[in-house]
């Protein structure tokens, strides 16, 4: 048993077959990533877990609960975090601001008319916030504006957000496009860590093998809407099928 | 009460206190000082205040807030009408019928965002006038507009028997009474009216600070700025943005019973587009988001209104007397047609600068300046004192 069952779902864009009949099985606490060419269906199969995409038919089950015909905000309260492929923050608003919202999504549910109380007397979300942004080093940048961050730290304020929410699955779009080697590393230990720390369960889209192989506990590859293997980094490595459709194309 | 807002916003609650309360010795220099257009600017204020709950914090720009005007009107002289003269409960129920009034029309128009948001607004806006002026003539009086008249209920009045329609009252104390002093020459005018709405707008502007101040109006604000983030952060924006339209609706409704409060009439013309069109004016140009700049704004657009329209070509004259004749017409002829019946080509061409040069408001001009003469008073004292200017610079980034 999973933390998150997928079970044969397919979806249509007019004639185009994006998601062809997708399993997948992701263990509680495990890193497992989604491979596959561009077009592949990656991030058609995200945004149906979100539900940002209906599925034409399948249903995706987390903790034994139907996520399908939820909304996004109520599937983010079943534990869900995602962060995006280009980071989506509050970019009008200061980075303690960005990281207090998801907090108090988090205590206070998907809605509370709380117009009279004051944010400064919220200690226990205002020291949270602090807690987080420490965690990934962001302590020093609490009252910039979220716009003024370089794009490195736009993600790593994403992922703060995310993980204020103390999500029990994190859904990752490329955490790691467009970063340099060194920030990629750097993005590398910092999930690994916040996964074994936390034991949150991660599911990542990701084009550079580099970070799939260093991060990844099990590996699904998807080409052409449909899921062609499934294993150990190890075994996706070896695989005939994967290097013909994926791996052959890209260095290894 | 007020120690629970900041430190900054303390002070600023103060000083605008004293500024409102003081407005009719403030602006009297200024030809300002009558209580017909202090009430406008205490009233106008208040819409503004509340428009730019809506608007300011989260960036949805609604063309239909007239209609909330003139349902608070309507309903307060209703009240006038049946009940009493006394303004309270017209008052309340202007602001409970322009809320339900919100909740309705919010309910329908938030379903979209953007530029349908603000279409279907102007739409329902648009259709609550025709409605006022036509089919609904039963309760609003058509074209004529809703007026008392001495054969009114009034239920809870004593009998009248002065023959004359009373005057509208805070338990006795009558809007339309004046006291009036002269002080070196000056006539200052304080009137009961205007006190009473500037309380309104002082108690108004202290709500709108502890919704600026609030989580909820942090949340208002992650909408404003990217709303489909907060969708994936776990909240349902749509109660969020409901609130806030019937919030602001209700601010509206209040300033729609204070102006029937003053004068006892409502028209249809109250709830026409281009009234919206004029509150969005006020808050954009006071500086949208900010806490004073929406009552600023409401200030400058009454008192272009009320002065600019009143000059005509014999003012202009003596205006340019000293000049010699043909300077003196060309002048004239230059200046007339701003002002007079053309007080609005002075203040599009007021908010188009504004807007050009200060897309922040009036309020962004403002803080500018305070940051020149910051830095100028900083260069001044620099080598005697150069912690002092480290300090202020400090306050100055808060």
């Amino acid at each position: 048993m999973g933390i998150l069952e997928v079970q044969n779902v397919n979806k249509h864009f007019g004639g185009l077959h994006a998601l062809n009949n997708v399993n997948l099985d992701v263990k509680e606490g495990a890193i497992h990533a989604i491979i596959g060419p561009n077009g592949a269906g990656k991030s058609t199969f995200l945004n149906c877990l979100i539900g940002k995409l209906a599925p034409d038919t399948g249903s995706v089950m987390f903790q034994g609960e139907p996520v399908l015909g939820k909304k996004p905000y109520q599937i983010n309260q079943m534990g869900i975090s995602r962060v995006f492929q280009t980071p989506e923050i509050f970019s009008d608003l200061t980075v303690f601001e960005n990281v207090m919202i998801p907090c108090f999504a988090h205590r206070d549910g998907s809605f509370m008319l709380n117009a009279w109380k004051a944010i400064k007397g919220e200690t226990d979300i205002r020291e949270q916030a602090d807690r987080i942004l420490l965690d990934v080093n962001m302590q020093d940048k609490l009252h910039m504006n979220a716009a003024s961050l370089s794009r490195g730290d736009k993600r790593r304020l994403e992922l703060a957000m995310c993980l204020s929410q103390d999500p029990k699955l994190m859904l990752l779009d490329e955490p790691t496009a467009g970063m340099a080697r060194a920030d990629t590393n750097a993005t590398i230990d910092l999930l690994r860590d916040i996964s074994e720390k936390r034991g949150i369960t991660m599911v990542i889209i990701e084009h550079d093998m580099h970070v799939v192989f260093s991060l990844a506990d099990t590996i699904s590859v998807l080409a052409q809407g449909a899921i062609i293997a499934e294993g150990l980094p190890d075994e996706i490595k070896g695989h005939p099928k994967v290097r013909e459709a994926y791996l052959g194309e890209a260095e290894v | 009460m007020i120690s629970k807002l900041k430190n900054n916003d303390k002070l600023l609650m103060i000083v605008f206190a004293i500024l409102v309360l003081a407005g009719p010795i403030i602006l009297a220099p200024f030809g300002a000082g009558y209580p017909d257009l202090l009430q406008r600017f205490a009233i106008f204020g208040i819409l503004a205040v509340g428009y730019n709950i809506l608007f300011g914090l989260t960036g949805y720009l609604s063309f239909g807030h007239a209609a909330f005007l003139g349902v608070g009107s309507y309903s307060t002289v209703w009240m006038f009408k049946l009940l009493t003269m006394n303004i309270i409960p017209g008052i309340i129920l202007a602001v409970i019928m322009s809320g339900l009034f919100a909740l309705l029309i919010g309910f329908i128009t938030l379903r979209r965002s953007g530029i349908y948001f603000s279409i279907l607004t102007l739409a329902f806006a648009q259709m609550s006038y025709s409605l006022a002026y036509s089919v609904l003539t039963p309760i609003t009086n058509g074209e004529t507009g809703l007026q008392l008249s001495l054969a009114d209920a009034r239920v809870l009045d004593p009998v009248n028997t002065s023959g004359s329609i009373p005057s509208t009252n805070l338990f006795g104390l009558e809007m339309n009474d004046t006291w009036r002093t002269t002080i070196l020459g000056m006539d200052f005018q304080f009137n009961v009216g205007f006190y009473v709405s500037a309380f309104i707008l002082i108690g108004m502007f202290y709500l709108s600070i502890r919704i600026f101040r609030s989580p909820f109006g942090l949340m208002l604000r992650a909408i404003k700025s990217n709303q489909n983030r907060l969708i994936y952060t776990g909240i349902n924006t749509r109660p969020y943005t409901l609130a806030a339209f019937v919030i602001s609706g209700m601010y509206a409704g209040l300033a729609g019973g204070l102006l029937a409060s003053m004068d006892p009439l409502a028209g249809a013309e109250r709830m026409q587009w281009t009234e919206s069109g004029s509150i969005i004016l006020m808050v954009i140009l006071g500086g949208t988001g900010t806490l004073l700049g929406p009552v600023l704004g409401a200030g400058v657009i009454k008192y272009f209104e009320a002065i600019f329209s009143r000059i005509n070509e014999n003012v202009l004259h003596a205006w340019f007397d000293i000049l010699p004749g043909f300077m003196e017409n060309a002048m004239v002829w230059i200046v007339l047609p701003f002002v007079g019946k053309g007080w609005q080509l002075t203040l599009g061409l007021v908010f188009m600068l504004v807007v050009i040069f200060l897309p922040g408001g009036l309020m962004e001009g403002a803080t500018r300046i305070g940051n020149w003469v910051m830095k100028l008073k900083n260069r001044g004292s620099a080598d005697s004192t150069k912690t002092s200017a480290k300090t202020s610079a400090k306050s100055s980034d808060e």
